[in-house]
């Protein structure tokens, strides 16, 4: 990071246009992350790690495409998205959590046949041409978009962005206030008592699971629809697993992996903006930062990361 | 591993255990042969089956893509078998075999190096940095030297992940897979600056001269890098079955508590497994770009290891028993590229089918293991019917019936 500094120092990097194309595009990267984050968040809670979750981000990035392209819709390429990832996380829920089988290889397997059935399908249907989708809507907040910098960059996107803040708002509330959110937090940290307590850790497990991959499908599909506007094949780039990583140091909470997300949306977009600033730096070396960011702040934070002791094992009635 | 799933309820039930006869005074060596050679048939049909299962479900899908199946699998075995494209299998097997014995001893450790893509990457860009620097050495020196190059940068590129798991059991897998991210663009660094050849306009790597490249068995195309992975594969089955070091892995792998009560450091354990399974990952990427490419370009990145992961388990952690496997993905991936040539498709689909194989083999594990605890819903005799379909059958075997 210390080059950084170094080319701050030197170059305009703190003009109103680079800060707001920063921010912006800060949000652009950072709203699929911020989904797909908060989607793990609710199952890692519930005691399911989602390693398919790059896979079902890609399926749902992918059939979120191919619907908005041909019914010339947004709205329903999101729906679509949805259900793309629903559909990865539904093998999930078979295989992990009703059978018991190890949740890193089916995982890890989703993930595979996830990138490799949207890179083929793709590359049937268009062969080496890709499609773009027209500029997505946005929805200004009058009087709000004004305000120099977070302005134009906070208050005028596309009205999913907002629907994104809320529902993060509303996770806190479930997950705080609310039976469900006591029983998803109970299947990750000690099922027996929730089967006990007379819940079922199957049921619990598995629309926790659903909800994960629903989405990290729609934030594929934000990805692929109004990030990029075309889909291209391993469009995610390891997103899915930022989003793991950004829910481990968020321990969960939802305000947290809000905040995360956003400073990792930052550090994927920067390059924009240090192009704008006129600094002249190596696409490896900014690919790079996020990953890099995230091995830092395991590095500094490592003892505070959590994960619930049920997670990736398998409920069994009545096992010991 | 798939192994240390929980054993279902049922399995306390004792009258449900049929499998596990008790000896009898005669101790009859026959019988206990035959239950041997049962259980090899057994594990035997259980790894193949998945792979099978894959291939039948990737062809469906390829009929669904409106390919011809058939014509796909028959290029895969020209490609990959027919008219000496067979030797191109068996150098290609060379680096999936080194990757494989790499994650087989990490896994056995019930550690996930999932990190392998970055360290080959590391690895590769700075052997083909260095080679062309020096030249002026004996062949043999210089080989030997670029193979400890590549397995010292390829293991250092684990120590971060290593040292993280052993002093606060941060998830490797996590840890692991950001490193990979990063190596791959330091690999890139590598390629597009110290390392590119000026002369070339295409960000690449000097190119490896024929006469510094390993030399080919005599006879064949092959290069010497593939006897090096199977010695590689013989040396670990024999470290990991034979001595304290295999024993300690498994201990840690079973039970890391165990592991330190009874006295073995798992804290340098730990750091031991991700160094090995590093270097090892290192020596891939030396035999396959001193023996195939002799150069590397930039975003170059063949992804060997996300291939292998299905045939480390197939195999049991067996580091003999995935030889056959890996020859097997060898043909496939190899034939694959004029497959999917053919077909117009794109090479990915051996994604799908590496995905496919993951996903039947976990659903296979769990049938097996449901048998394996007797827990089946059909009636004694069509149960041994299915046990052994080609016995005349007169009588239904006593401890059967009792075990209903």
């Amino acid at each position: 990071m210390m080059p950084l500094l170094h080319f701050a120092a030197a170059s305009n990097i703190f003009s109103r246009a680079v800060l707001t194309s920063l921010v912006g595009g800060g949000i652009v990267a950072g709203v699929p992350l911020m989904f797909t984050a908060l989607g793990e968040s609710i199952s890692e809670r519930a005691g399911v790690l989602n390693l398919g979750l790059e896979g079902m981000m890609l399926l749902g990035a992918y059939i979120g495409f191919i619907v908005a392209f041909h019914m010339h819709s947004q709205t329903l390429g999101f729906v679509a998205g949805i259900g793309g990832g629903a559909i990865g996380a539904l093998i999930m829920v078979i295989l992990c959590v009703w059978l018991g089988l190890d949740q890193i290889v089916v995982g890890i397997a989703i993930t595979l046949a996830g990138e490799g059935i949207t890179s083929v399908l793709q590359g049937a249907e268009f062969g080496s041409s890709y499609p773009r989708l027209g500029a997505p809507a946005t929805a200004a907040i009058p009087g709000l978009d004004k305000i120099p910098v977070l302005g134009p960059s906070l208050f005028n996107q596309p009205v999913l962005v907002y629907i994104g803040f809320a529902f993060a708002g509303f996770l806190v509330w479930l997950f705080k206030r609310t039976n469900i959110g006591l029983n998803l937090r109970a299947a990750g940290e000690k099922p027996e008592a929730l089967d006990a307590a007379g819940v079922s850790v199957i049921a619990t497990r598995s629309w926790a699971a659903l909800a994960t991959g629903g989405l990290a499908g729609l934030g594929g599909a934000y990805l692929s629809i109004v990030g990029a506007g075309v889909f291209t094949p391993f469009i995610t780039q390891g997103q899915g697993y930022m989003a793991i990583v950004i829910t481990m140091l968020a321990r969960g909470k939802p305000g947290w992996v809000l905040v995360g997300s956003f400073l990792f949306g930052i550090s994927l977009s920067i390059a924009t903006a240090l192009q704008l600033a006129g600094v002249n730096i190596s696409i490896d070396v900014i690919n790079m930062l996020p990953f890099i960011a995230i091995i830092l702040a395991l590095v500094i934070f490592a003892r505070r990361s959590y994960l619930p002791p049920a997670l990736a094992i398998p409920y069994i009635r009545g096992a010991r | 591993m798939t192994d240390s799933v929980s054993v279902p309820a049922h399995a306390a039930e004792p009258t449900d255990v049929v499998e596990v006869p008790t000896p009898d005074f005669e101790g009859r060596p026959g019988h206990v042969r035959s239950r041997r050679v049962a259980a090899t048939r057994d594990l035997l049909i259980r790894s193949l089956i998945p792979v099978i299962l894959a291939l039948v479900a990737g062809g469906l899908l390829l009929l669904i893509l409106g390919r011809d199946p058939i014509s796909f699998y028959s290029d895969i075995w020209k490609g990959g078998v027919q008219q000496g494209s067979w030797e191109d299998s068996a150098m290609r097997g060379a680096p999936l075999l080194l990757i494989a014995v790499g994650l087989t001893v990490i896994f056995r450790a019930n550690i996930w190096n999932l990190g392998y893509d970055g360290q080959f990457l590391v690895g590769a860009a700075l052997i083909t940095g260095l080679a062309p620097r020096i030249v002026s050495t004996p062949n043999a020196v210089s080989l030997t030297l670029l193979f400890l190059v590549a397995m010292a940068a390829a293991a250092a590129w684990t120590l971060v992940p290593a040292l993280l798991k052993a002093r606060f059991q941060t998830n490797e897998i996590i840890t692991t897979l950001m490193m990979s991210f990063i190596g791959v663009g330091v690999a890139n660094i590598l390629v597009k600056g110290p390392f590119q050849d000026p002369t070339v306009n295409i960000p690449q790597t000097r190119v490896i001269p024929l006469n510094r490249m390993l030399p080919s068995i005599p006879g064949t195309r092959i290069h010497v890098g593939v006897l090096v992975a199977l010695a590689a594969a013989f040396i670990a089955h024999f470290v990991l079955t034979r001595t304290s070091f295999g024993l300690r892995l498994s201990v840690l792998g079973a039970n890391p508590r165990a592991a330190a009560h009874v006295g073995v450091n798992v804290r340098r354990l730990i750091v031991t497994a991700f160094l090995v399974s590093g270097a090892l990952v290192g020596a891939a990427a030396a035999a396959d770009i001193l023996g195939v490419w002799g150069y590397m370009r930039a975003n170059w990145n063949p992804a060997y290891g996300d291939t292998v992961i299905p045939f480390v388990f197939l195999a049991r952690l067996n580091a003999l028993a995935v030889i056959p496997f890996i020859a097997f993905f060898a043909v496939l991936s190899t034939g694959g590229d004029l497959a999917a040539a053919n077909a117009n498709l794109s090479t990915d689909f051996l994604l799908v089918l590496v995905g496919l194989i993951l996903l039947f083999m976990t659903v296979i594990e769990f049938l097996g293991r449901r048998r394996d605890l007797g827990a089946t819903y059909l009636t004694p005799g069509l149960r041994s019917a299915l046990r052994n379909p080609f016995r005349r059958r007169t009588e239904i075997p006593e401890e059967e019936v009792t075990a209903q």
